[in-house]
């Protein structure tokens, strides 16, 4: 098996700089990840990547692979074909060190569009209903509450880049999710809050979101759905 | 030093914690605070996929909380808590419907009911699931739900290095904040600690990176006891290699396990139940058919492994019911599940034992008495409802429901109790906390040994010595190998010398934690002379109730781990059948 060169951007609070690790592997069936953790657990432990599932649905990993936002553990090495892999932090985000950025603005937005069912909490916190839903309803919002939170979709976004007050793929593709909800009566509510500047009509369907979520959540189609829903006054998603 | 007071503190933030959370914010208008040293919604509890058992519709299903109380009391080898078995059951529906008034996802029948899938051990189909991302969906939603409320703060990468107790009472913790390096004293009335499992004490195992075990040999420490550490679930079925888990819920679906004679072998080991037997049974089958030469062999890892076979199952099955499954083969392995079997094998995945607790999540020190203030919840707690083997799909059920009560518990005992005062006691265990681990541990000068590679000797022994089929001349070859181990830490070398997410530290002081909570595997183990559930000794083939009907407590005493015995809390179930399945 050939011998890996792997460039990562690297970040220390006050410099950055680029270096190269040399890697050799057994298999190529093994995720960017894999690679990032031998080379900390055998070469450098000094170097800092945001890890924990490895498989894809705990969100941590999210960085740029060879120019692609992506999630480091969903990315196998049977996908590169090049011997080459440069690695570097997710865009629109402050970097804490290395490949690890600060994500905590993004739940900050998320918070924003109140992303729960929205009903008498009475009723949610004391009552024993089952409020049922049927296989249609669920279809309505279920692709978009496949969502893990990575941020990969802001790093991606171009609007995001400029305008750092835009609510974003993440928190608009919430928005949507929870007011397509058949249990949700928090759509007239929601709708105040996205029917802004910061909310969907910054967006300018560029789809990047779209193009790198790991997770095929489609935030992009979201933000169009919310645009329509908005635009017919609709009184319920 | 910073010091910051809240009313609770919950340190985890998987399924437990967050429902933890949830209740204590309804229950009153106390200060909570979320200390998680990941990212909280990005706990290994996102990775759970088969499903939450409950029984929901009893009369449609043929189903009642009397079945699903002895099919958890017959699957825990007798060993779990009888009156715990019975608060599970009935309020697991009621956790079931409350998780689908806050919004999760969960797969649906035509007319708007909740969907039930067979699994491992159970009579019935009563597996509640989200497709196969259960756990994830359940995380997302309780996760999403804690931003509505603004008296619960979370701390994100806070990693909490001490619990400070006093006088049987609970004070405050230290927690190493990752971002910016510094150590914080946490002074608040209660705590729950739902940090989860130890997976990370093996090699290969379904669990995350972050499943370390550490705050149990903190706990440890801080005079607290550990239960039943011995019983450590072994999944049937892992990835080969990675160890990424392959839900039961694919075979709740109806696949096959067939040896490399493509012969599905669990005919010989459990005729009725096949593949759905409890899981211990299943992994022992599968390493039986492995160790006869009847499996496959992995040409890079060497790993030997079965196949679990799908194909019958179709597309609809495949991409409707257990999407995930289909995605991570594809992914991880290059198996397309309709065409090929995946290879499997089995992963360590669960920990029965945790920190002593009674049937209220109360937090019990060696003798009994209550750590006031204290609570624990979750796979890092040991209740008893798992016994020696827990039944897949049971303990979504258990980290929701003993999240709740612990949360409404604490939020109660938080609103009488009065605010902790900034004693220079408290401040001076602080103190001693910084000393330890940035004067001694990060800058010691020394050559020493590497975090990983003593890690790496950790995970072996407890492999080698301390897996699936135990006895007593290897587990007393291994006992000096951790105590070595133990003794080598002192020596471990902390190459990155930098405070802003310093990962190489945390990861020191991770294995600081692990290794004590691995010793109480192995001595309870060693001591056991039993075959119950998990438990497995090649010496004492048997289950031994006339001796070994009693959970084990690990604590301890003057630097080294005793053991000492209680009795398991039997109520109706008094009839101890050999389980046959």
């Amino acid at each position: 098996m050939p011998t890996l060169t792997v460039k990562v951007k690297r970040f220390d609070g006050k410099k950055s700089w680029w270096q190269e690790y040399k890697v050799d592997i057994k298999s190529r069936r093994i995720s960017v990840l894999d690679v990032l953790v031998k080379i900390k657990e055998e070469q450098d432990p000094t170097l800092a990547v945001r890890y924990s599932c490895r498989m894809a649905i705990c969100g941590s990993c999210g960085m740029v692979i060879n120019g692609v936002p992506r999630l480091a553990c969903q990315t196998l090495l049977t996908e590169i074909k090049d011997d080459t892999i440069t690695v570097e932090p997710m865009w629109n985000h402050r970097v804490i060190r290395d490949l690890v950025v600060d994500t905590e603005p993004n739940f900050e937005k998320l918070r924003k569009v109140k992303p729960y069912i929205i009903r008498d909490l009475k009723e949610i916190y004391e009552s024993d209903r089952e409020i049922g839903q049927k296989p249609e309803e669920l279809e309505k919002y279920y692709n978009f509450a496949y969502c893990i939170e990575c941020g990969l979709c802001m790093a991606a976004c171009p609007v995001v880049a400029t305008n750092q007050r835009f609510l974003g793929p993440m928190a608009l593709a919430a928005a949507y999710r929870w007011s397509a909800d058949s249990r949700d009566q928090g759509w007239p509510v929601r709708a105040k809050i996205v029917d802004t500047d910061e909310g969907v009509w910054s967006c300018h369907l560029a789809y990047t979101c779209s193009a790198v979520c790991p997770r095929g959540v489609d935030p992009g189609f979201a933000i169009q759905l919310v645009k329509a829903a908005l635009m017919r006054r609709a009184k319920k998603l | 030093m910073e010091i910051l007071k809240h009313d609770l503190l919950i340190i985890g933030s998987g399924i437990a914690g967050l429902r933890a959370a949830l209740q204590a914010a309804y229950t009153a208008k106390i200060d909570i605070a979320i200390l998680s040293k990941v990212q909280v919604m990005r706990s290994h509890s996102v990775s759970a996929e088969g499903g939450m058992s409950a029984v929901l519709y009893p009369d449609k299903n043929n189903d009642s909380l009397e079945l699903h109380a002895y099919d958890t009391i017959k699957g825990s080898d007798y060993l779990a808590d009888q009156d715990a078995v019975e608060l599970l059951v009935q309020m697991a529906p009621i956790e079931v419907r409350f998780l689908e008034r806050i919004g999760v996802p969960w797969s649906r029948l035509p007319d708007g009911r909740m969907y039930q899938r067979p699994f491992g051990g159970m009579s019935v189909p009563r597996t509640t699931f989200a497709a196969d991302k259960t756990g994830f969906f359940i995380m997302s939603t309780l996760y999403q739900n804690i931003l509505r409320f603004d008296n619960i703060k979370q701390y994100h990468e806070y990693f909490v290095t001490k619990l400070i107790i006093e006088n049987g009472e609970f004070k405050g913790v230290t927690a190493l904040d990752l971002k910016t390096g510094e150590l914080k004293l946490f002074l608040a009335k209660a705590a729950i600690i739902a940090t989860g499992g130890a997976g990370k004490l093996y090699r290969f195992t379904t669990m995350a990176h972050s499943s370390t075990g550490e705050m149990l040999g903190f706990a440890l420490r801080s005079g607290l006891a550990l239960k039943d550490m011995e019983f450590v679930q072994w999944h049937p079925t892992a990835l080969v290699p990675s160890g990424i888990l392959v839900s039961e819920a694919a075979r709740g679906e109806g696949g096959y396990l067939i040896n490399k004679q493509g012969e599905r072998f669990m005919k010989r080991y459990a005729p009725q139940r096949m593949e759905l037997a409890p899981r211990d049974i299943v992994s022992r089958a599968i390493l039986t058919e492995i160790a006869e030469g009847r499996g496959f062999v992995h040409e890079e890892s060497g790993m030997g492994y079965v196949g679990l076979d799908l194909r019958h199952l179709g597309e609809g099955v495949l991409t409707q019911k257990i999407p995930f499954i289909t995605e991570l083969a594809h992914k991880y392995v290059g198996v397309d599940p309709l065409e090929e079997p995946i290879p499997v094998r089995p992963a360590v995945h669960y920990f029965m034992g945790g920190i002593h607790v009674d049937t209220y999540g109360r937090v019990l020190a060696p003798d009994g008495s209550w750590v006031r203030g204290l609570w624990a919840a979750g796979e890092a707690a040991s209740v008893s409802v798992h016994g020696a083997n827990r039944l897949g799909s049971n303990s979504l059920s258990e980290c929701s429901i003993w999240g709740r009560l612990t949360g409404e518990a604490a939020a109660k005992y938080a609103m009488e109790a009065p605010t902790p005062a900034t004693d220079e006691r408290y401040i001076k265990a602080a103190q001693g906390e910084e000393s330890r681990i940035f004067d001694k541990l990060l800058h010691k000068e020394t050559g020493g040994i590497s975090v990983y590679e003593l890690r790496g000797r950790l995970q072996d022994a407890m492999e080698q010595h301390f897996g699936p089929y135990r006895q007593e001349s290897t587990m007393k070859e291994g006992i000096p190998k951790l105590l070595k181990i133990r003794e080598d830490f002192a020596n471990v070398r902390v190459e990155d010398g930098g405070r802003v997410y310093n990962q190489n530290l945390k990861d020191a002081l991770e294995l600081d934690g692990m290794i004590d909570a691995a010793l109480a595997v192995a001595y309870g183990a060693l001591a056991r002379q039993e075959s119950r559930g998990a438990h497995y000794r090649l010496d004492y083939p048997k289950r031994d109730d006339k001796n070994w009907l009693k959970h084990t407590l690990a604590f301890f005493n003057g630097g080294q781990i005793q053991l000492s015995y209680i009795p398991v809390r039997i109520t109706k179930w008094t009839k101890f059948e050999e389980r046959k399945y």
